[in-house]
């Protein structure tokens, strides 16, 4: 098994007109993703590469079958289509797009929260079952099916942490990115819980950074929750107060919201922190072989 | 994207919230014409973007002309230094403003929780000071409530500030004061709103003492008003980054850094201190592979004077190392960076970047496989910080 995507993931995506759409909702395709829509208003009838497309996510779903949605919409409009997403009838809808006010985001958070819909992101780099399904934009290449589920805030490190257990020789169950926004869909609890139900996951590595306290819930949630074994990875150490860290989720607040107070909560917790990606991965390697 | 008090306060006037009138100056003179027209005794602030201003000096109040000199003169061109050891902030601005009768002095403000997702409204009737100090020796004191999504009205605005102890013939107006407040947040997509000290005049009005107040950067494109104010950007490397596009933070170091992807790139400053060195700065060059974007990047890291080597940390995904590679050679070719770079490739066609590297033989180019070498490396060149 795996989590939130797999083989019976029907994607629709919305934007897949649009030049950063085709390009990645192709490569999920080639991926061996059953990509069965494209959504774009008033383009309803065209296709891309002889993907159908439609005018509302709404028509995918009951023309096409699609039970997941990417939006790879423009910030302004992304949030009004993410709505339209949990109103079509798709169980899980995942937001790429970065830059979304956060405001808009707080209604949507909560729209979803009522419909019982999963939402992923937004700002994030989607969800990726190795050998199954890749949603998203995660690079697959260093990615192999395995026993390690992944959940971060972060694109370019998951793929540097995963590279590298790539290379100890083990792989992944699933690769989750939450996303670096202050409002996301699921936070590091929502996706802790689904590993923790998935028998094909043994261990997971969780990938924080400064902002928020996403992860000090997580520390209290894996300690009453989690029986499997957690490694944490937490970036900022060194970044300033009050200074967004490209991610408009990541900077400290005043003295809360720092990496070393996440660290702190997790090791408190019993969670072993590693001081770099490189070692976070050995610390996850070794842990694995002596399970 | 922080507001200074006095940009704030125009925002709160805006949605009919009382705040004291007054004017903006920039020069010791103008300070003083306006204090002139406004009246003694009127209170000189400075205006960073910082907490903590009255400590440091930053409010003054002058009871004449000679005074509202004096004052402005001492504060313009100060430098203050935040509660948490930022900065320090340059005073290049005053607010001058008429003086108010205090008769009471309260906290409120509605900020973003992250946690919740929600908005929550904070009321105490102990304002005037640090409300992290209130919450920590008396946390009854500060009354917390969650805004629902559903809505926020008079009434309910009207028990938070009733359970905060506030003075009884001050509950409606500070109840009105309150949904203003969150009105403001909704409507100008504010993610922190902040009155310290809310107060009630003498003569009983609920006026806005203070301001700090953060807006969401990504809703600019709606609010031109405010998309004007982000424009102004103090520090020279980060308006010359914003002009070219580039996600820069400046910092204190020597040891330049560019990384792709915002966790990267976090943690390419952590790992470089590990390593016993100190950041200049963080910019995440995304997926910008072309070789402008590196000119534009090394142009902007090269530009701030304390940096002696550089650290190119990439890993490849969707963006593929051999353009990289390729874009590194001609920007060589175009800038003198005068300083020892550090490479590390490592991803999609990394092999490939590494061999276009090799063979282009650039002068003061070094390259590491791992991205713990690369950081040791271009601590050892750069030297300790100037």
């Amino acid at each position: 098994m795996s989590i939130i995507v797999d083989e019976g993931t029907k994607l629709a995506v919305s934007g897949l007109t649009g030049r950063e759409g085709s390009f990645h909702g192709l490569r999920n395709k080639a991926y061996g993703t059953d990509l069965v829509a494209g959504v774009t208003p008033g383009k309803g009838g065209q296709d891309v590469e002889g993907v159908p497309v439609f005018d509302t996510i709404k028509e995918a779903v009951t023309e096409a079958g699609a039970n997941t949605s990417m939006i790879f919409v423009p910030a302004r409009f992304a949030a009004a289509a993410i709505d339209e997403a949990i109103d079509s009838g798709v169980e899980t809808v995942i937001a790429i797009t970065e830059g979304i006010p956060v405001l808009d985001m707080l209604r949507t958070y909560w729209k979803a929260v009522e419909a019982g819909v999963r939402l992923i992101g937004p700002n994030c780099p989607g969800v990726l079952s190795p050998g199954k399904a890749n949603v998203g934009i995660i690079p697959a290449q260093f990615f192999d099916p395995g026993p390690i589920g992944v959940v971060s805030k972060s694109g370019t490190l998951t793929y540097q942490i995963g590279n590298e257990l790539k290379q100890a020789g083990t792989g992944n169950s699933s690769i989750v990115g939450i996303g670096g926004d202050p409002i996301v869909g699921s936070d590091f609890i929502d996706i802790l819980k689904l590993y923790e139900a998935d028998p094909d996951t043994e261990l997971i590595v969780m990938v924080g950074e400064i902002g928020g306290d996403a992860e000090e819930r997580a520390a209290e949630f894996i300690a009453s929750e989690v029986s499997k074994p957690v490694v944490a990875y937490i970036a900022g150490f060194t970044a300033p107060p009050g200074k967004q860290m490209g991610h408009a989720g990541a900077i400290i607040s005043g003295s809360s919201g720092t990496a070393q107070a996440k660290k702190d909560a997790l090791e408190a917790k019993g969670v072993r922190v590693g001081e770099s990606p490189t070692e976070t991965a050995q610390i996850a390697a070794e842990m694995l072989r002596s399970l | 994207m922080d507001l200074l008090e006095y940009q704030g306060k125009q925002l709160f006037a805006k949605h009919g919230l009382s705040v004291p009138s007054g004017e903006v100056a920039d020069t010791v003179d103008e300070a003083v014409a306006a204090a002139e027209r406004i009246g003694y005794p009127c209170a000189i602030k400075a205006q960073v973007l910082i907490g903590g201003r009255g400590k440091a000096g930053g409010i003054k109040i002058a009871q004449d002309a000679a005074e509202a000199r004096a004052h402005a003169d001492a504060i313009l061109g100060m430098d203050i230094v935040g509660p948490h050891g930022e900065g320090p902030f340059r005073v290049d601005q005053v607010w001058i403003e008429g003086g108010s009768d205090i008769a009471e002095e309260y906290y409120a403000s509605v900020i973003l929780d992250r946690g919740e997702k929600k908005l929550l409204a904070m009321v105490s009737a102990k304002g005037g000071m640090d409300i992290e100090a209130v919450a920590a020796e008396d946390p009854d004191a500060l009354v917390k409530r969650h805004i629902e999504p559903s809505g926020f009205d008079v009434a309910a605005a009207r028990s938070i500030v009733a359970d905060a102890g506030l003075a009884e013939d001050a509950l409606d107006e500070a109840a009105e004061a309150l949904v203003k407040l969150a009105e403001v947040a909704r409507e100008e997509d504010a993610t922190l709103i902040e009155v310290n000290p809310l107060i009630v005049t003498a003569g009983r009005e609920v006026v806005a003492l203070d301001s700090k107040v953060t807006i969401d950067g990504n809703a600019l494109f709606r609010h031109q008003d405010l998309a004007e104010i982000a424009d102004t950007v103090d520090d020279p490397q980060e308006q010359m980054a914003k002009e070219k596009g580039l996600t820069y933070v400046k910092l204190d170091g020597n040891v330049g850094i560019l990384a792709n992807g915002a966790g990267l790139c976090m943690s390419t400053l952590d790992v470089v201190a590990q390593a016993g060195g100190a950041p200049a700065n963080f910019l995440d060059a995304g997926g910008g592979s072309k070789a402008e974007a590196i000119v534009n990047a090394l142009e902007v890291i090269k530009s701030d004077a304390k940096v002696t080597a550089i650290l190119f940390n990439i890993f490849g995904g969707i963006t593929r190392c051999d353009e990289i590679a390729n874009g590194i050679v001609t920007a060589s070719q175009q800038i003198d960076l005068g300083m020892p770079l550090v490479v590390r490739l490592d991803g999609t066609n990394s092999e490939e970047g590494l061999r276009i590297l090799a063979e282009a033989d650039l002068p003061n180019l070094h390259q590491e496989k791992t991205m713990l070498d690369a950081a040791r490396r271009v601590v050892e060149l750069a030297g300790s910080a100037a």
